[in-house]
């Protein structure tokens, strides 16, 4: 484990990433308000360009570099791309809300950038340091986000409820660390693993790490009973923000999640425990967030809870412990967060000056003032729904299989079932676009970047839909290649 | 296996969902005339592509044949595997032919968004033709959900006063159904040892406890779909609602879904559970033969009686599929495709009706005979054809699946005879009401007659109809042989 210069350009995306940050926060101080988009442009290029080189630069077989600090391997390397990616398509759908919400300050790009290194950071980290620094690097910037508007009441308490919570999850999974590392005196992953299959680590002591552990990560996904601060987030956010929170942090934290349980804590013995736990908050999250969510009228809202429910689902996969299981997941979390995407990327496209989109009454007769942009939504709420042929339906069907494989059959109904509920209301998102009447004309999109993103966001579900094995095999062969399971 | 790329089958699929495309993109307001004539052109290209299988068809052959089959997702060894057999052709002609009515029904009607209405029919109807033609467990599924969303948005948008709960209820009440069907789908492709081939279905042997849960599950959903009493009460509201080419899918095509989930799924896979709750199924069978029967009797709305019609004769079909005899069964799938027909002309009719008076209701009318002389003609071969005379095509169906009543149950052939007679009652009943008798008001006497357009869909059917009644033996050939490879697959012992 010496360091190699090398080693460096494992991390070169990082890096990057990290110059390009520091430079476009120096160089917005010296652009007028009217120049404001050269920051844009560059934290887009920044963006791209560190989703294209992970691909140059990560190993076939996971090495670890930087001391044990780091991992480099071909998962960390796809979900970085991945991160990049929805990060600037949900800086391309803010484009006009930022403008219009006076949210279009070098601030909002820098934290995203810091942001986006933070889920880096966590991605690839092979050490519980590395991981909480990611985390926190993410975490941080987000609190900070959510307030960025400072004339909004509502704002500001979502981000004093954010800090608190997710300072209280973040203490419960560093109490959690604390005692794994009293277990078994170590921080590394790989030595964590070691330690517990010598047998010399303290058992009880290391299970009582786990159950803080999944606290934590339970307060980081929003499962039921720690999903009190989603709804409240993600409704009193700017919406670009929303967007943000609810797409590409759910791929870092499966990876975070990945990386302590599976690869840290994934001995059978430790398995059986969080596999219980994890079932009992995904049991929890589906039934809470289905049925709760039928009652939101405001469409923020209903997608925060419909995302505890997809939290659910997630943790449904995961808590079998196998290949399998962690491809249904990972396939879950990819399709989930382009219909998240598209989800909340609609409200921004409609919204306008002084105009928040978000009531679901705002939808209202969609389909006759913008039919094409109530179709893909409509494919975007089936999806969300998972009736075929949308890609909804193959990700739950997938998670489904993998649980039935084992002999789940009860939760695989408890599974099926709740999302029967979950049809509800998204088929009255459906209802109200297209069967009621629309009462003004406000529901139209000029932005027209922000339509093709949304376009090709709606059809790529559709089309994986039809097509989805080769993400499937994807998903499985990054899956099989990365993960250092028992 | 014979493996072809692109085969008729495939063009049997997706040739109306290519032209229910195109119809979308194309026809945007303003060029409804565009929309309706592509419409037009899709639906009659669709029928046309059945007319070659139907003659290249062997129904002698025992085997599915035009087998199509291409990899899909190979991690789960899901295939896009096509394949027919004799039920499944007569089903598909069935839905061919109603695409072309609900096309040509809709031509004047429709004046809201005239593409998207003709459009959701035609790509419905391929989603149809792919659940008749699938081969793949997940592929049969993945086609009997989608068809969900199309016919959502038919009720939904172009429905009457009542459509978006009509709507949400027929939505959510088949998803319920159906969504076991894919848990007990997963639990057999984990003990065939990884397939989702129906044919490695019925070959795998499953305990009996797991075929009764199996069965339950598979159940679930084509009783809902089908559907049976006391999972009916979706059909009525949906019935009501939707506009004429719906009501038509509906009770043509849709509700023989769930008949025909019997005979390709649940009968076959797990035969010992088939038949030990035979009993069970019969029960719920007779008493919507009787007791919805009944229903329809009282009914006031045009509309809804045809709907509870349905029900009623759609218990025939189980009864018949489930006294597990050759006679039963044909007189089952007669039945299906016979009922397709009846109640496409009798919705329409009820189409034609309200399109004039903006009424369904039975007592708005009276005496139209004396202003839609031609129309009552054409009424009275329907009605007398759902009542089940010799001579239409109901009479035949209805005949068989007594006799085989008879064969295995002198009393369940005693109850399923009654609708004959109640079946005569509420229809003819009905007609009476509407057609002869006093004028029910003054704007029953400004009635026009049919124009030739409904003239032409109407005498089409009633050719059909008779045609069917008087000379089955076409369709019984096309079947027959599969048929009995059916019955052969539920009498084995698996467990």
């Amino acid at each position: 484990m010496d360091f190699q210069l090398s080693d460096l350009y494992t991390l070169l995306p990082e890096i990057f990433l990290l110059i390009g940050v520091s430079g476009i926060l120096l160089l917005d101080l010296f652009l007028s308000k009217e120049q404001r988009g050269v920051t844009y442009a560059l934290t887009l290029i920044v963006l791209v360009v560190t989703s294209v080189l992970p691909w140059f630069f990560y190993d076939a077989d996971p090495r670890v570099i930087m001391s044990g600090l780091v991992v480099s391997d071909a998962l960390g390397a796809a979900l970085k791309s991945t991160v990049c990616v929805l990060i600037a398509v949900g800086l391309v759908y803010s484009k006009n809300y930022l403008l219009s919400r006076g949210l279009h300050r070098g601030e909002y790009f820098s934290l995203t950038l810091f942001a986006t290194l933070g889920m880096m950071v966590m991605i690839s980290s092979n050490h519980f340091l590395s991981l909480y620094l990611g985390l926190e690097l993410l975490s941080l910037s987000l609190y900070a986000m959510v307030a960025l508007q400072r004339d909004s009441g509502r704002s500001s308490e979502a981000a004093i409820k954010y800090f608190v919570l997710g300072a209280i999850a973040s203490g419960m999974l560093l109490y959690g660390m604390s005692m794994i590392y009293g277990a078994t005196g170590h921080l590394n992953i790989e030595a964590i693993v070691s330690s517990i299959l010598s047998g010399h680590s303290d058992s009880n002591l290391l299970r009582l790490g786990v159950v803080f552990v999944i606290v934590g990560i339970g307060f980081k996904l929003g499962a039921v009973p720690f999903h009190m601060w989603i709804p409240d987030v993600y409704q009193g956010s700017p919406t670009s923000v929303t967007l943000l929170i609810g797409t590409a942090p759910k791929v870092a934290a499966f990876a975070f999640v990945l990386r302590l349980l599976a690869e840290a804590l994934g001995h059978p013995s430790l398995h059986q425990d969080w596999s219980q736990m994890l079932t009992v908050l995904a049991v929890a999250s589906l039934i809470i967030g289905n049925v709760v969510a039928i009652a939101q009228t405001n469409f923020k809202r209903m997608l925060a809870y419909s995302t505890i429910a997809h939290m659910g689902f997630l943790l449904v996969g995961f808590m079998t412990g196998s290949i399998s299981g962690y491809s249904a997941s990972l396939f879950y979390v990819l399709t989930y967060v382009l219909m998240a995407l598209g989800g909340f990327g609609v409200i921004l496209l409609l919204s306008r000056d002084g105009f928040e989109a978000e009531e679901l009454s705002d939808l209202r007769g969609l389909s006759q003032t913008n039919p094409w942009c109530a179709f893909l939504l409509m494919i975007i709420l089936f999806s969300m729904a998972g009736i075929p042929p949308t890609v909804g339906f193959w990700s739950k069907l997938f998670v489904i299989q993998s649980i039935i494989d084992l002999g789940y059959v009860g939760l695989a109904v408890t599974a099926v079932m709740t999302s029967l509920i979950g049809a509800f209301y998204y088929l009255r998102v459906v209802k109200i676009m297209f069967f009621d009447a629309n009462e003004s004309s406000i529901n139209t999109v000029k932005y027209s970047a922000g339509m093709a993103v949304f376009a090709v966001n709606g059809l790529l579900l559709l089309g994986l839909g039809l097509f989805p094995g080769w993400l499937l095999s994807l998903c499985e062969s990054l899956i099989e290649s990365s993960v250092r399971t028992f | 296996m014979l493996t072809h790329v692109i085969g008729s089958l495939s063009l049997i699929v997706w040739v109306p969902i290519f032209f229910g495309v195109a119809v979308l993109l194309v026809g945007r307001d303003g060029r409804e005339r565009i929309a309706r004539w592509m419409s037009l052109v899709g639906s009659i290209l669709s029928a046309l592509v059945v007319i070659p299988v139907w003659m290249q068809f062997d129904a002698m052959q025992s085997e599915f044949q035009f087998v199509e089959f291409i990899p899909w997702i190979e991690t789960f060894n899901i295939n896009y595997h096509l394949g027919i057999d004799g039920i499944s052709l007569v089903l598909i002609l069935l839905n061919a032919l109603t695409t072309i009515f609900v096309v040509v029904a809709g031509w004047e009607v429709i004046t809201k968004k005239v593409s998207h209405y003709f459009a959701s029919f035609l790509i419905l109807s391929g989603m149809i033709n792919g659940v008749f033609c699938s081969l793949d467990a997940m592929l049969f599924y993945v086609f009997f959900e989608a068809t969900l969303i199309p016919m959502f948005l038919i009720i939904g948008v172009w429905g009457g006063p009542n459509r978006v709960y009509a709507a949400i209820k027929f939505f959510l009440y088949t998803l319920a159904g159906s969504l076991l069907t894919l848990v007990a789908l997963i639990y057999l492709y984990r003990i065939t040892g990884g397939s989702f081939a129906i044919s490695n279905f019925y070959a795998v042997s499953i305990p009996q406890s797991a075929q009764v849960l199996i069965f339950l599950a598979l159940f679930a959903a084509f009783a809902v779909k089908i559907p049976m009493w006391p999972v009916h009460t979706w059909l009525p509201d949906a019935h009501v609602e939707a506009p004429t080419g719906g009501s038509v899918v509906l009770a043509a095509v849709m509700l023989k879904l769930g008949g025909y989930g019997f005979l390709r799924l649940s009968l076959p896979i797990v035969p010992d559970a088939a038949r030990e709750l035979a009993p069970f199924v019969i029960g719920l069978s007779l008493i919507a033969i009787v007791y919805i029967g009944f229903v329809a009797l009282v009914q006031r709305d045009m509309k809804k009686l045809i709907a509870y019609s349905s029900i009623s004769h759609m218990g025939f079909v189980t009864l018949g599929i489930f006294i597990f005899n050759v006679g039963g069964m044909q007189g089952a799938v007669i039945q299906m495709v016979s009922h397709g027909f009846i109640s496409t002309a009798l919705f329409l009719c009820v189409g034609v009706l309200y399109d004039r008076m903006h009424s369904r209701e039975i007592s708005d009318y009276g005496g139209v005979v004396n202003s839609m002389p031609m129309f009552a003609v054409l009424f009275l071969v329907f009605a007398m054809a759902n009542a089940g005379l010799p001579g239409t095509s109901g009479f035949v169906g209805e005949f068989l699946v007594i006799m085989g009543a008879m064969a295995s149950n002198f009393w369940f052939a005693f109850a399923a005879a009654m609708t004959l007679v109640l079946g005569a009652a509420y229809t003819l009943w009905m007609y009476k009401r509407v057609v002869f008798g006093e004028c029910g008001s003054e704007r029953v006497l400004g009635l026009k007659d049919v124009n030739a357009r409904e003239f032409a869909m109407l005498f089409v059917l009633a050719l059909i109809v008779i045609g069917m009644g008087v000379y089955p033996k076409p369709f019984t050939d096309v079947i027959d042989v599969s048929v009995a490879t059916v019955l052969e697959l539920a009498s084995v012992i698996k467990n």
